[in-house]
């Protein structure tokens, strides 16, 4: 595809119709991102009990996102996020249980609760972590990428981060590196029109972050989150550019969060009718009326929902039931080897 | 860096000049055309971008040796190295590693300025999860940027750009240099320097002159800044119950405050006098000569320090 193909900014509608297997793939989708929002829900429950401590940033409402873009991918493939990053590990395959326990600082967490809500790693899956520096991770996905080209094992790495990244310095140099050594990443930029309480007119001059691409010579989209479907597809084109050419996209994608910026935060900087307008898109809820209309069948979609609540059930339990980290980890889990002091 | 670059195809150099302008001190002159141009990396002005890319390709296995032309301008790369390189393991619970090589020259260079002749060595060695080389020594040198290459962790090397001229003897046999070992460059009776990279070759000069005087150093080589070989400088300093330390970097916190600490702690009823630090003079680096030379430890200062310690102890005995 040339450039100037993807710099249009396709239409926004799917057909409505699709082959039956597509009806399962998307029950699979619809499963993923319910997972992730219960299993968030839970997590805010256990929250406000004391259970989990520090900060925790919930994706609920931008599901779509993580789950159709990791859709796109196959598993040997990286993914790289930013703190806000349950549902970029659960759509990569990281069990609930592991999450949960992590969450609850325990030792059978993914970390062995030494990383905490907003640093999940999961070697087994590829999931290379929620990092906490708003823009600190972007070159190290793009040197990730640079790793893949390096050995040519034709993965991809999906890397992502807030529109608050766009202003720091660590995006456009792993924007810029990328482009200039033609690295197989797709850049996903998740909108979400927030950088905590900074609406989008207050952190940027030109809203469209799509448009930085052109700056560095690299193919861009740009679309707003409403089809899980959809963004397995968009994602799915940048992510064939990146396997088969070794080229970078930048992908801008709408969404938006329907809680706060973090668990401590009310989120009075927005109204509560923008809130409900943007709750009555849920692409989550699109997907499950999705089903339904074109026949998945309503109990085959409840089965599939108390399978989940099962799953969100066993996570907690096992997160609770679990031990704390020994202490002894400290020293181990800083170097390789003997300590080096 | 040619020698580990032939035994294992996941190391790699980029950084800025490295490879069709040969490095901006030479250091890896003919690398590029050895290697071709997917192992020697010219890299354009993004510290922060560079050094990230390098963690990146680590944590996926490769095992980069990113230069910055100078530790001056890693401060922009700093949240990296501090965020992303030390911290990786920990923060996945011991799932990713980060085996990578930070290096280039550090400290002063001849009166560039406030800018550019930084001592970073302090800012990095508080860091655990790092490891700390400066080697003095051009056999260091070499054996102690091999042992960096195989390491499975981050470890930064701390060259010199004014002993990049030394010249010296390397045996056909040295393979690594094991960190964490210091090295014992001049046996004495009266006072222990500890010092590293260039400021050794200070403190050989000093303890020099001052043998002229009857007063016996030994002189402690720390090669090796984190870890840090304790053992060896509490030996010394039970042997001459003294103890100086000589380093280029502010004194306010830093590697000798470190050492300081440990001797307190570790040898305090062999010592005769309080340890002491000869570091660069509080200020920002001055342009002008003279001033400069003032700011930087040089042997007077040292042999001050010195004469000061063995003085004290003479009087009370
Ligand atoms: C360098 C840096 N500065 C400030 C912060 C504090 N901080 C954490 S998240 C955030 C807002 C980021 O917004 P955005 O990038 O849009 O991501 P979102 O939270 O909306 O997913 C800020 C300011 C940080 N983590 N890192
Ligand atoms: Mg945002």
């Amino acid at each position: 595809m040339s450039q100037s193909d993807t710099q249009q900014i396709p239409q926004q509608e799917s057909p409505l119709t699709r082959p039956s297997g597509q009806l399962d793939h998307l029950a699979d989708l619809y499963r993923q991102m319910l997972l992730i929002r219960r299993v968030e829900e839970e997590a805010a429950r256990a929250y406000a009990q004391g259970k989990i401590g520090g900060f925790l940033h919930l994706y609920i409402g931008q599901e779509a996102v993580a789950v159709g873009s990791i859709a796109a991918l196959k598993p040997e493939d990286y993914v790289v996020t930013t703190y806000r990053d349950h549902g970029v590990a659960l759509a990569k395959g990281m069990s609930a249980r592991a999450l949960m326990a992590e969450l609850f600082g325990k030792a059978t967490g993914c970390s062995k609760g030494l990383g905490g809500s907003m640093h999940m790693f999961d070697a087994q899956t590829n999931m290379l972590g929620g990092y906490g520096i708003v823009g600190g991770h972007i070159p190290l996905a793009a040197g990730v990428a640079f790793a893949s080209k390096y050995r040519a094992d034709g993965r991809v790495t999906l890397c992502y981060f807030g529109e608050g990244a766009v202003s720091i310095g660590g995006f456009h140099e792993g924007v810029s590196l990328a482009a200039l050594w033609k690295l197989p990443i797709v850049f996903i930029c998740e909108n979400n029109e927030y950088s905590m309480g900074t609406p989008l007119s207050r952190s940027m001059s030109v809203e469209d972050v799509s448009m930085k691409a052109l700056g560095y010579g690299i193919d861009r989209d740009r679309f707003f989150v409403e089809d899980v479907l959809d963004v397995e597809q968009r994602i799915g084109e940048a992510v064939q550019r990146a396997r088969e050419m070794s080229l970078p996209t930048l992908v801008e994608v709408r969404t938006y969060r329907f809680r706060g910026h973090s668990m401590s935060d009310p989120a009075k900087y927005r109204t509560q009718q923008e809130l409900e307008e943007r709750k009555k898109k849920d692409p989550l809820f699109r997907a499950r009326v999705k089903l339904v209309d074109e026949g998945y069948g309503e109990s085959r979609l409840k089965a599939l929902e108390e399978a989940i609540e099962a799953e969100v059930a066993d996570a907690v339990e096992f997160a609770n039931t679990s031990p704390e980290p020994d202490p002894s980890l400290l020293e181990s889990t800083t170097y390789d080897g003997p300590f080096a002091a | 860096m040619i020698e580990e670059m032939e035994r294992d195809e996941r190391v790699f150099l980029m950084g800025e000049e490295v490879g069709h302008y040969q490095g901006a001190y030479k250091v890896s002159e003919g690398m590029l055309e050895k290697f071709g141009e997917r192992r020697v990396v010219d890299t354009p002005i993004a510290e922060g971008g560079f050094a990230g890319v390098g963690v990146g390709a680590a944590m996926v296995g490769l095992r980069p040796i990113i230069e910055f032309m100078t530790w001056n301008f890693s401060a922009v790369a700093f949240d990296q190295i501090l965020n992303n390189a030390a911290k990786l393991r920990q923060m996945s619970g011991g799932q990713f590693n980060c085996p990578i090589v930070f290096r280039g020259p550090n400290a002063s260079a001849r009166q560039v300025g406030s800018q550019h002749s930084h001592a970073m060595e302090h800012f990095y060695a508080t860091i655990p999860g790092v490891k700390v080389v400066a080697p003095a020594f051009v056999d260091d040198a070499k054996g102690l940027m091999k042992a960096a290459i195989r390491d499975d962790n981050p470890v930064l090397v701390m060259e010199s750009e004014t002993l990049y001229s030394l010249k010296g003897e390397i045996a056909d046999d040295l393979d690594v240099v094991p960190m964490g070992k210091a090295r014992l460059v001049r046996e004495g009776a009266d006072c222990t320097i500890v010092s590293y990279s260039r400021m050794t070759h200070v403190a050989v000069e000093a303890a020099a002159a001052l043998e002229k005087e009857k007063i016996s150093v030994e002189i402690v080589d720390l090669r090796s800044l984190r870890p840090l070989d304790e053992d060896a400088i509490v030996a010394s300093v039970q042997k001459t119950h003294r103890c100086v330390v000589v380093h280029e970097g502010w004194p306010y916190g830093g590697v000798g405050a470190e050492v300081a600490d440990r001797v307190q702690r570790l040898a305090f009823d062999w010592l005769e006098a309080p340890v002491l630090r000869v570091a660069t003079l509080d200020v920002p680096m001055p342009y002008n000569a003279k001033l400069e030379q003032l700011c930087m430890p040089q042997p007077d200062r040292v042999i001050a320090a010195v004469k000061r310690v063995v003085n004290r102890g003479r009087g009370r005995g």
